[in-house]
């Protein structure tokens, strides 16, 4: 292969950048069991492409709008005690990607092309969106830095770490808030469909792997690039969708990963 | 706060404070005991149209072991969550002086297998305790050699061992326990007491303790406080296992587990005002 094209460059570097962002969060998503949740708000992100649509703002802000507002949602369906949570996010999951499709179809018209919100398009990464992905990226990741302590507390068990003295409600907050900014950045990339598993599957390949919650961050993450560097060659060299080419080079490591570790485990 | 909670406890409930001294100097605005580790006085909460904590008092000294018994749904949690701060009561106070400091282990403390953690590092998880301030805890409770073990591979006992640990790294001279010895085989279970007890004797620390374990109650504890939304009765063991209320929510087990104590220990006694066991004893008997 010769020097890349640089629609091609822009693809790795976004690719691997949102990789690198992700897998801390996702370990936490894995930890505080969230991952359904997570896909909720992804799901919400095609509301949040409808209203940019609509009201000509920037994609990647009303995206984390309308993450934020799903959050404002779940928080509520949370507190009822008819049926369970997983349930309600039944309700919610589906929810929003019905409203995000029709709410597409009507700020649009049915001529928009809905794929490219769904699955993304690496390979149509502008400049722009690796400027969202390296300087959001950035603030995200320095978040959880200041965040991981209280935030693996709280997963490990919230009364424990309350009575500790730590004030459960802004790093709950702030980790959606996170979810939300890593979600949208996401979405041109891999589209709302397959977001999560950027967070979830490579915090799966490093469980087996890690004996500390950081060395489960890390190695998430160096999972994660491997793969995406192998999915986008991949997907060049046999002409397959980008997005989807990754997560099936995650979601093979993941397997293997897990099914290793529970025969070790025996 | 609803307004029908204040007529509510306009009139206390008819057993309150049944016949010990403890007990008795508790008005309704009894000031806070002076030596006391920490101080709740006539604690409310309200939820879901039902009083989880009613009009409750409770103080717990340096150096004495304080048992609280109840059937299950008696509000015993609710109330260790208040004391701790994590949930604020609808009315009351709660005075903690600024020299307590509480260490707790939380009932039921199962980590999920998906978070890598060894007790070493939940041990050094936002405290400042050195490797060698984490070992001699783990040697104080007798788990020294856990070390490096994964906290989702622990059994009940050693769990519950690894954070009364992590409760001794904060210093405290009040322990609080909730139900230290559920998922704890028989024997785990009076050693893991007996270990309570050696820590009151050697630290000298307080100890509110949440227990089913009605036994270990009497032999072990200095104040039992039984709660059934409100205090049916509180005081000595030996008191409260004569009080009625203590007879109907425990029925003739109740009884059993304080002749059991007595025999043990003095030899002498015949229990005066033998409970009757109502229909629905076995029901709320020992079990979690």
């Amino acid at each position: 292969m010769s020097w890349p094209e640089p629609f091609v460059l822009r693809a790795f570097l976004a690719a691997v950048g949102l990789a690198v962002i992700a897998a801390p969060l996702g370990c936490i998503v894995v930890w505080r069991r969230m991952s359904y949740v997570g896909e909720t708000l992804a799901q919400a992100g095609l509301l949040g492409v409808a209203l940019g649509l609509a009201s000509k703002i920037d994609l990647t802000l009303s995206v984390v709008i309308a993450a934020v507002a799903a959050v404002g949602v779940l928080t509520l369906l949370g507190r009822q005690r008819i049926v369970p949570l997983d349930s309600a996010l039944g309700l919610t999951h589906h929810a929003t990607l019905a409203l995000g499709i029709v709410a597409i179809a009507l700020a649009q018209g049915p001529g928009i092309d809905l794929m490219s919100y769904l699955f993304g398009d690496v390979f149509a990464v502008t400049s722009t969106d690796l400027i969202w992905v390296y300087v959001g990226g950035a603030v995200v990741l320095a978040a959880v830095f200041y965040l991981w302590e209280p935030l693996v507390r709280l997963s490990l068990h919230e009364d424990l770490a309350t009575a500790e003295g730590v004030d459960p409600r802004l790093p709950r907050a702030a980790f959606d808030l996170l979810l939300a900014i890593v979600i949208a950045v996401a979405m041109k990339i891999v589209g709302v469909l397959l977001v999560m598993a950027f967070l979830v599957v490579p915090a799966v390949a490093a469980r087996p792997l890690s004996g500390t919650p950081v060395r489960m961050a890390i190695l998430a993450a160096i999972i994660a690039v491997i793969s995406t560097i192998f999915g986008l060659w991949l997907s060049l060299s046999s002409d397959l969708p980008g997005g989807p080419s990754i997560v099936i080079a995650m979601c093979t490591v993941a397997s293997i990963s897990l099914l290793a570790g529970s025969r070790r485990q025996g | 706060m609803p307004l029908s909670q204040q007529t509510g406890h306009a009139s206390p409930h008819p057993h309150a404070n049944c016949g010990h001294d403890h007990s008795h100097g508790h008005g309704r605005d009894a000031p806070a005991v002076e030596d006391a580790l920490i101080s709740a006085r006539d604690l409310w909460l309200r939820r879901g149209g039902r009083d989880i904590i009613a009009g409750v008092d409770l103080d717990v000294r340096s150096g004495e072991i304080v048992t609280l018994i109840g059937p299950n749904g008696a509000g015993k949690t609710t109330l260790v969550r208040l004391v701790l701060g994590i949930e604020k009561p609808d009315s009351g106070r709660i005075v903690r002086p600024a020299s307590t400091r509480i260490g707790y282990v939380p009932q039921r403390f199962e980590v999920d297998a998906a978070i890598p953690m060894t007790v070493q590092g939940f041990l050094a998880l936002g405290g400042s305790a050195s490797t060698k301030e984490i070992g001699s805890a783990l040697e104080e409770v007798g788990v020294r050699r856990l070390e490096r073990q994964q906290l989702s591979k622990l059994s009940g006992g050693e769990t519950q061992r690894v954070l009364i640990a992590r409760a001794l790294l904060r210093q405290p001279n009040l322990l609080i326990l909730d139900e230290p010895a559920s998922g704890v085989d028989f024997a785990g279970e009076a050693e893991l007491y007996e270990l309570v007890e050696k820590l009151r004797d050697e630290r000298h620390l307080g100890i509110l303790l949440v227990s089913h374990d009605l036994h270990v109650v009497m032999a072990k504890s200095d104040r039992v406080i039984c709660l059934n939304g409100h205090v049916c009765c509180s005081g000595e063991p030996e008191h409260v296992s004569q009080h009625t209320e203590y007879a109907r929510i425990f029925g003739a087990q109740g009884a059993a587990a304080l002749s059991v104590y007595r025999h043990h220990h003095d030899h002498a006694h015949d229990l005066a005002g033998e409970p009757k066991p109502l229909s629905d004893a076995d029901t709320h008997g020992r079990g979690s």
